[in-house]
């Protein structure tokens, strides 16, 4: 479980968090959504240590990262596993290289031993004979399941995906949505994704949050989010005129 | 004034770190000896080329203005030519030559990790990232620098016996005799002073340049640009600050 409690942050003048609040639950895939910038990739790298909050604090399970210093947030950076947005895979190594990564450079396994462990990262996010193809090589939708095999090759505890569905198509959106979700739910992972994509909140939403002008405007599950009937909420949700009028016609059809 | 001194700040820290104890010694010693590879074989042929017609044109220069003296010997040109490449000629050349190759590329290099966040997926596994991928640069950098400099006094001082005897200035063993003559061990202590101080300053700036950038490919090549803009502003200075101290 991951716990923020008022996390505030600034760039400059702008205010971009303004005291946001939430509980992460382990087990579960927990979404943070919004407009494009407002502030979703922020509040990760906030969680993660990428960017210090101006205020307020973290707790991984009761221990607060805000006030740790680089060696004992090392250690909580060794459960943490993490899918860029953009990937970010090492593009001098191949695929079993950049998986394998984390273990070359903090355990003490054996070179078989690491194999073993690489090849079943890569065989659960179904990858197979990849192994000494270069990033350059692979489609978006191979990228991100290299990605999400070297963020859980360490077996981590929490697990942080920004936009996993970006520049994919709705099908491969949606096979990554699931991989997330199994993974999450077979090793119990607190699992926090950011998206603004309807489809993965409806998927795999166990829990959304939804910031707004750099507040938590709205939490609940996605079973809830349908009955939002007005507000800044209901606009993200119904952002497209033809998702207002199915939905105004499914009233009607109610009321009926 | 104040960014002058902010950006100097940033560079001590970012440096600092990077001297730091690594998590594990194998792969920095991977990564070191990958860097040394690159840096080494890589600028061997341009160094080695331009070394050689470096000596070359000293050599055809002085004979010209030896010969229109007509005071001194044409054997002394092997001694000049020698002098000129350990002190002066092999040091400074090799490093303008590598703060264009090696610091754009490192520069480039570390930008695109930057902006592409593969600086950040390091940071979040845990690495120290200033230790993992500058230290084994700058290392790299000063272990190799000096051999590419050696090398570049040899060739540029077979470069100058090409030229001479092709031209008829002196024989092969009139040269030998001017490069063997009057040698001192203290030039080549200069000479490996200063490469150990060009190494350290092209790999530092373009490290330090690529490290920090933010944004995209515009972004990038500009620093990349910088790099060697300030790498060759740093070396030409600390180049007269040696010769001036030292000599
Ligand atoms: N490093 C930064 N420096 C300045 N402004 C930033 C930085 N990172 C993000 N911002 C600003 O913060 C706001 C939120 O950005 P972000 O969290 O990336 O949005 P999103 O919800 O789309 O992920 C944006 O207005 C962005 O311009
Ligand atoms: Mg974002």
């Amino acid at each position: 479980m991951i716990e923020i409690k008022n996390i505030t942050k600034n760039f400059g003048a702008a205010p971009v968090l303004k005291g946001v609040s939430a509980t992460f639950e382990s087990g579960k895939c927990n979404l943070i959504i919004g407009k494009s910038g407002s502030g979703k990739t922020v509040t990760l790298k906030c969680m993660v240590g990428l960017l210090e909050p101006d205020s307020g604090y973290i707790l991984f399970d009761g221990r607060n990262i805000t006030e740790m210093q680089f060696n004992e947030r090392k250690e909580v950076r060794k459960e943490i596993g993490m899918l860029f947005q953009g990937t970010a895979l090492f593009d001098s190594l191949s695929v079993e290289e950049n998986v394998s990564f984390p273990l070359d450079m903090f355990s003490n396994m054996t070179k078989e031993e690491k194999l073993e462990r690489v090849n079943f990262c890569l065989g659960r996010v179904n990858l197979v004979n990849t192994n000494r193809k270069y990033p350059g090589e692979l489609s978006g939708g191979m990228k991100k399941r290299v990605g999400i095999a070297r963020a859980i090759v360490m077996n981590p505890k929490y697990l942080f995906c920004d936009e996993p569905n970006s520049g994919l198509d709705p099908k491969t959106s949606i096979v990554i949505d699931h991989l997330i979700q199994e993974i999450t739910a077979e090793y119990n992972i607190t699992t926090v994704v950011n998206t603004h994509d309807m489809n993965s909140v409806m998927g795999i939403g166990d829990k959304v949050i939804f910031i707004h002008e750099g507040l938590k405007y709205w939490e609940g599950t996605n079973k809830d989010i349908l009955k939002i009937t007005d507000g800044e909420l209901f606009d993200f949700i119904f952002a497209s005129d033809f998702l207002k009028e199915l939905r105004m016609r499914a009233h009607y059809e109610n009321d009926k | 004034m104040v960014r002058v001194f902010e950006t100097f700040g940033e560079y001590i820290t970012i440096m600092y770190r990077a001297f730091s104890k690594p998590e594990k010694a194998a792969m920095y010693w991977r990564e070191t000896f990958r860097q040394a590879k690159d840096i080494g074989i890589g600028s061997m042929p341009i160094i080695a080329i331009v070394a050689t017609f470096i000596g070359a044109v000293s050599a055809v220069q002085f004979a010209y203005q030896f010969s229109s003296l007509n005071l001194v010997p044409m054997w002394w040109i092997g001694s000049v030519v020698r002098k000129a490449m350990i002190l002066e000629l092999a040091p400074t050349i090799s490093a303008l030559l590598l703060a264009g190759k090696v610091g754009s590329n490192i520069a480039s290099e570390l930008g695109t990790m930057r902006v592409t966040e593969q600086i950040d997926a390091l940071e979040i596994m845990g690495v120290n990232t200033p230790a993992y991928l500058i230290g084994p640069k700058i290392a790299a950098a000063v272990f190799v620098v000096p051999m590419l400099v050696v090398i570049a006094v040899f060739l540029g001082i077979m470069g100058g016996w090409a030229a001479g005897v092709g031209g008829h200035f002196y024989t092969t063993a009139e040269y030998m005799r001017g490069v063997q003559d009057g040698f001192k061990s203290y030039d080549v202590f200069i000479m490996l002073v200063k490469s150990v101080l060009f190494g350290l300053i092209l790999a530092t700036v373009s490290c330090y340049k690529g490290f920090t950038v933010k944004g995209g490919a515009v972004e990038i090549g500009q620093s990349s640009t910088q790099a060697v803009v300030y790498s060759s502003i740093f070396v030409v200075i600390v180049n007269f600050v040696v010769a001036f101290l030292l000599l």
